[in-house]
């Protein structure tokens, strides 16, 4: 029973980051971008949310330390210091019993900088795209595969840095962030089974549910949505209904990537609770959010639950042999488990393409870039 | 009826590059009141109404639209002073439904009972048929105009400019929206039809303006216009407006197709025992309303559909060779026994011509297995397009412009030219004139002519009864995948033509009713067209 529930808390850990990398990509894709820099994205999101934290947290303690110092010069205990003026706003007490980490900088405020800072990163990545597909007409798909190279090349070369700053290979760490990004909810989450289930993650787990269901509602209630679906579906169309086919298109895909970076925020800050590794799972993770799109049809209520289903079948190589005792994957087989989101989504594909349903294809001018006086 | 001025074009110019579209063009549209623009293919009709819609802006001249001085910078700023263009490529969003589309790019709220209602009043008042929870996709040629022009109507538009818009079609079709055109005039709306249908013009504007190489040629009342002077203006000389059809003495058996059938992407089924024969020296044409399995037929033939069980298509050989069976050869290998087709789709460039690709390299579409082995030949597909760009009279910057960037006539010139080009012995064509000016489709129609000379046995699938009444030597009637009759066409008429286009439907009775109101047109245009023949001759 317990793996069976850490199975399920695993699969919607998982889901959440590639949660956000679809919802970005398809907020993105409605506007006919077809962005392949997903990966590169959240990669932008993660590293620019672990520097900024690490900053923040490093300017924080240094000065704790500064400010401790100062006191007990004066004659007093360390363990009698408090912050005072606005200087209170910016740290936290700490649970831990040691005397100088008693103190330490706030985790609220960390997650507002991580949250910032990783969608604005991600959020320049996809104004780089935009200017060069959009302005320049370049080929989206070559650009958002370059941008996925550029993205995992800045972040890996970025968070080396960050670890020789701090001290080595494993030492990088912003905990207290870390710590309140990951904070469940109080009550529920330790009620039995469903608490554990159901209510026992970080916000980012729900916001990313919250967060889907809007997009929902604007893609398809809104007049807005309905103009941007235009514009992705025909964008000639949208042109002489009087819409503005750049403006869309730029503000769908910086603010989906945006959103797709959001996913990297989450995954540095939550899924490994605040540090750095330089194993490419960030990019695996972009792909997988990537064949979600097309596994949820364009449809971010679908990839709710597609996500999830993404998520447990992830972690089958991991939790069948728990779930299972009879079963034992040896390194090799586990690898097949590997592959079955993947080969999930080709199913998909196959499926939806026999129904020949028009609504459940992708935008009708994805991929492509337009020009008003084209013929 | 005292007729106000909507639009007052004065000196109007628009060059593009190296073309002069429009030179010094002065035109008025009156309210209440249908203006014909006339003109050939490229003479700058469609360029003149753009500028109206805000899609280009003219280099000189202005624009009064109710009297004030207008600056149109985009279709937003054309719609707000009333003026809707309904375009040739419709601008639609498949995936939509008629009402989504409607309210496309406008601010008011998402209501959609109340959208849905004035859609309707708008729909009763001049008598469209439409139902607003329909998506595009399921919708026919004719429902996505009439969603066009409701979509103009429900913002708020009251000056209209239609181009082309009968090119796709049915003469029912095309007879029901003059219908809601009228209604529309008695609105006090005023309404522009850009056209090159001389028989439209006559028919349904009240006054025709007529544009000849960008420049404006002058405006007549359709009451004292004909067939022939409207021609003159049009082309700036006399021309023959005849269809020769020669007589070929020696006939002999090419193609016998036998219980025909076949079945549509959909399943279902699209031909019905379908059998008849042609023979060298012989045009027979294919009538029948679209979407009748015309298409159909012609793939069948050239080996793209496949047939179902039972039927037969055998090809007789020229020089006494042995007859043999086209049924499971490869399009390759049917094309290699020297059986061509061309067809000319509602988008002309779906299906036969690679848009991107120069003429030259479209030529070598069809002969790029010769050569040798490995690396294509090019020296004789561009031999063979500078021939067609000569003969055909082509106009095009150069053989490797991509040809999606000539214009509709051209294009079509290219693809029937490459057909004929391969010497077929059975060419198959398919709404060759589709969208042609009058000058062009002469070209055509004598083309076909010239192949037939030659001992071709040529399929030709029209829409215009009148010219495959003057044009063809048999018509077989296709109605809904069968054929309902094979006439020979000197001693037909076009009642019986349309007669046997709706043969086996409930709504004959109706139907024919349009044909009688059509009979008194088409009796005076006959002896129209008979006279010009004297005089020409």
């Amino acid at each position: 029973m317990d793996s069976i529930i850490a199975w399920l808390q695993a699969a919607i850990a998982f889901g959440t980051v590639i949660l956000f990398g679809c919802m970005g990509e398809i907020l993105t894709e409605r506007s006919g971008n077809l962005n392949l820099g997903v990966p590169g994205l959240m990669y932008f999101g993660g590293i620019a949310s672990l520097t900024g934290v690490f900053l923040y947290q490093n300017a924080v303690q240094a000065a704790i330390q500064a400010q401790i110092e100062a006191f007990t010069a004066t004659g007093g205990a360390a363990q009698d210091w408090r912050p005072t003026g606005m200087f209170s706003l910016l740290v936290q007490q700490n649970a831990s019993a040691s005397a100088t980490q008693y103190w330490d900088a706030n985790g609220v405020l960390g997650i507002v900088i991580a949250l910032v800072c990783g969608f604005s990163a991600a959020a320049l990545g996809g104004l780089l795209y935009s200017f060069i597909t959009i302005t320049l007409r370049a080929n989206q798909n070559v650009t958002g595969l370059t941008l996925t190279i550029f993205g995992t090349g800045v972040a890996n070369f970025f968070g080396g840095s960050l670890v020789k700053l701090s001290g080595g290979v494993g030492q990088i760490s912003v905990a207290t962030t870390s710590q309140a990004f990951r904070t469940g909810l109080p009550w529920l989450s330790s009620q039995g089974v469903i608490g554990k289930v159901l209510f026992s993650y970080g916000f980012l787990v729900y916001a990313a549910v919250i967060l889907a269901i809007l997009l929902h509602l604007f893609l398809f209630k809104t007049r807005k949505g309905l103009n941007l679906r235009a514009v992705g579906e025909n964008p000639a169309t949208a042109d002489a209904a009087g819409l503005s086919i750049t403006k869309h298109k730029y503000l769908a895909t910086c603010l989906g990537a945006g959103i797709t970076g959001l996913g990297g925020v989450y995954y540095v800050m939550d899924y490994i609770k605040g540090t750095w590794a330089n194993d490419g799972t960030i990019e695996k993770l972009g792909w997988l959010a990537v064949a979600l799109v097309i596994f949820a049809t364009w449809k971010s209520v679908h990839a709710i639950w597609g996500a999830y289903v993404f998520g447990f079948l992830y972690w089958a190589y991991y939790y069948v042999p728990k779930v299972f005792p009879f079963i034992q994957l040896s390194r090799k087989s586990s690898e097949l488990f590997n592959m079955l989101p993947y080969a999930v989504t080709i199913l998909v594909l196959i499926v939806v393409s026999l129904r020949r349903k028009k609504e459940n294809q992708g935008p009708g001018s994805l991929g492509l870039p337009y020009f008003r006086e084209e013929r | 009826m005292e007729q106000s001025i909507a639009v007052q074009m004065q000196h109007i110019s628009k060059r593009f590059g190296a073309v002069q579209a429009n030179h010094q063009v002065t035109l008025e549209i009156k309210r209440g009141e249908i203006l014909s623009l006339l003109g050939e293919n490229g003479s700058g009709k469609t360029t003149l109404m753009n500028m109206l819609a805000g899609i280009y802006y003219p280099d000189s001249g202005e624009i009064y639209v109710n009297g004030q001085k207008a600056s149109i910078r985009s279709p937003k700023d054309a719609l707000a002073l009333g003026i809707g263009m309904i375009h040739q490529h419709y601008k639609l969003v498949d995936v939509f439904t008629a009402a989504e589309n409607i309210v496309l790019g406008l601010k008011e709220s998402l209501n959609k009972r109340q959208i849905i209602e004035k859609i309707q009043s708008i729909c009763e008042k001049y008598g469209f048929q439409i139902d607003p929870n329909q998506k595009v996709y399921n919708m026919s040629v004719s429902e996505k105009q009439t969603l066009e022009i409701v979509k103009v109507l429900y913002r708020g538009a009251d000056i209209l400019i239609l181009d082309e818009p009968t090119a796709v079609l049915t003469p029912q079709e095309a007879e029901r929206l003059f219908t809601v055109i009228r209604n529309m005039r008695d609105d006090r709306k005023a309404v522009v039809i850009i056209t090159h249908k001389l028989q439209e013009v006559l028919s349904v504007s009240d006054r025709v303006a007529i544009l000849r190489k960008g420049e404006y040629v002058g405006t007549v009342k359709t009451k004292e216009a004909t067939e022939l002077s409207l021609t003159e203006m049009m082309v700036g000389k006399k021309v023959a407006l005849d269809i020769t059809r020669t007589q070929v003495k020696q006939k002999q058996l090419r193609l016998q197709v036998e219980n025909l059938s076949c079945y549509n992407q959909e399943g279902i089924k699209a031909l019905d025992n379908v059998s008849f024969d042609i023979y060298s020296g012989e045009i027979l044409g294919v009538a029948g309303i679209s979407g009748c399995g015309q298409k159909e037929l012609l793939e069948t033939v050239a080996g793209l559909t496949p047939p179902a069980e039972g039927s037969t298509i055998t090809y007789y050989p020229p020089r006494e060779q042995p007859p043999k069976s086209l049924i499971g050869l490869s399009p390759k290998k049917i094309r290699q026994n020297g059986i061509a087709l061309s067809f000319v789709p509602e988008d002309r460039l779906g299906m036969g011509l690679v848009g991107s690709m120069g003429m030259s390299d479209n030529m070598m579409l069809k002969n790029y297995g010769q050569g040798r082995p490995f690396f294509t030949s090019s020296k004789a597909p561009k031999a063979l397009a500078e021939k067609i760009r000569d003969e055909l009279e082509v106009v095009t910057p150069g053989i490797s412009t991509p040809v999606r960037r000539l214009s509709g006539g051209n294009v079509q010139k290219v693809l029937v030219g490459r057909e004929i080009a391969a010497e077929p012995t059975v060419l198959m064509t398919a709404y060759a004139v589709r969208g042609l000016d009058i000058h062009t489709s002469y070209t055509i129609y004598h083309l076909l002519d010239e192949q037939k000379k030659k001992g071709v046995a040529v399929l030709y699938v029209g829409e215009d009864l009148d010219v495959l009444l003057a044009l063809c030597d048999r018509i077989m009637v296709l109605c809904a995948g069968q054929v309902t009759g094979i006439v020979d066409a000197k001693s037909t008429t076009k009642e019986e033509l349309g007669l046997l286009m709706t043969g086996q439907r409930n709504d004959t009775q109706e139907l024919s009713d349009t044909c009688e109101q059509d009979k008194g047109n088409h009796l005076q245009q006959q002896t129209q067209q008979d006279e010009q023949k004297g005089e020409v001759e």
